[in-house]
């Protein structure tokens, strides 16, 4: 019963960390890949850790399993946060097909610089 | 069990790949920072899964140092790359 539970999680987790990288290579540009990148690499690490936890019923393990996701779902989506901002930026081009820009007016023009 | 680990082991290696694939592309070097982030996130949770398959649990520190590492990896980078805004 264990050992299928942790299968079943591993292998839920592997396949949403191989989603986020398959979102990071196939989508059109640098806003919809953090979209995909972060969220699903987020989920499929809390996957893996949760049958971690699962077939390592002790103490030291589930706390630092914890802890990993805790800190892991805290931080991931500031460092999203952070690129996506100095991207906008930057100026990295959005997609042709983007709909609304709602960041638009929002930075003055001297503080976004490059391409 | 092993076959799962097997099959666990090899979509992350592949995920891997993909992620490389982006990293080299790029176009851009947010791009790039966002391949990286991912990259570690990936090897932590390839670190976790190394939990279960070697039944040894000192692989989770593993995991969680190459969490903080990644994280200010990502975040130094975007700072930097608001102070210095220069095309890559």
């Amino acid at each position: 019963m264990i050992d299928i539970l942790t299968a079943i999680f591993l292998l839920v987790g592997a396949f949403f960390v191989l989603v986020a990288a398959l979102g990071i290579v196939r989508f059109p540009d640098l806003f919809t890949r953090m979209h995909a990148g972060s969220k699903a690499s987020t989920l499929g690490l809390g996957c893996i850790l949760v049958a971690v936890s699962i077939s390592f019923p002790m103490v030291a393990v589930v706390a630092k399993s914890i802890l990993v996701l805790l800190f892991v779902f805290l931080t991931a989506p500031v460092a999203a946060h952070m690129i996506g901002r100095a991207a906008y930026l930057l100026k990295v081009p959005l997609w042709s097909e983007t709909v609304v820009d709602e960041l638009k007016g929002q930075y003055s023009e001297d503080r976004r610089t490059g391409s | 069990m092993d076959t799962v680990l097997a099959i666990v082991f090899l979509l992350l290696i592949a995920s891997l790949a993909l992620a490389f694939v982006r990293l080299a592309r790029g176009p851009s070097l947010p791009d790039r920072v966002v391949a990286l982030d991912l990259i570690g996130t990936i090897f932590a949770s390839i670190a976790a899964v190394s939990v279960v398959a070697s039944g040894q649990p000192m692989f989770l520190d593993i995991a969680t140092v190459l969490a903080v590492v990644g994280f200010f990896g990502t975040v130094a980078v975007a700072r930097y790359l608001e102070r210095n805004p220069t095309d890559d």
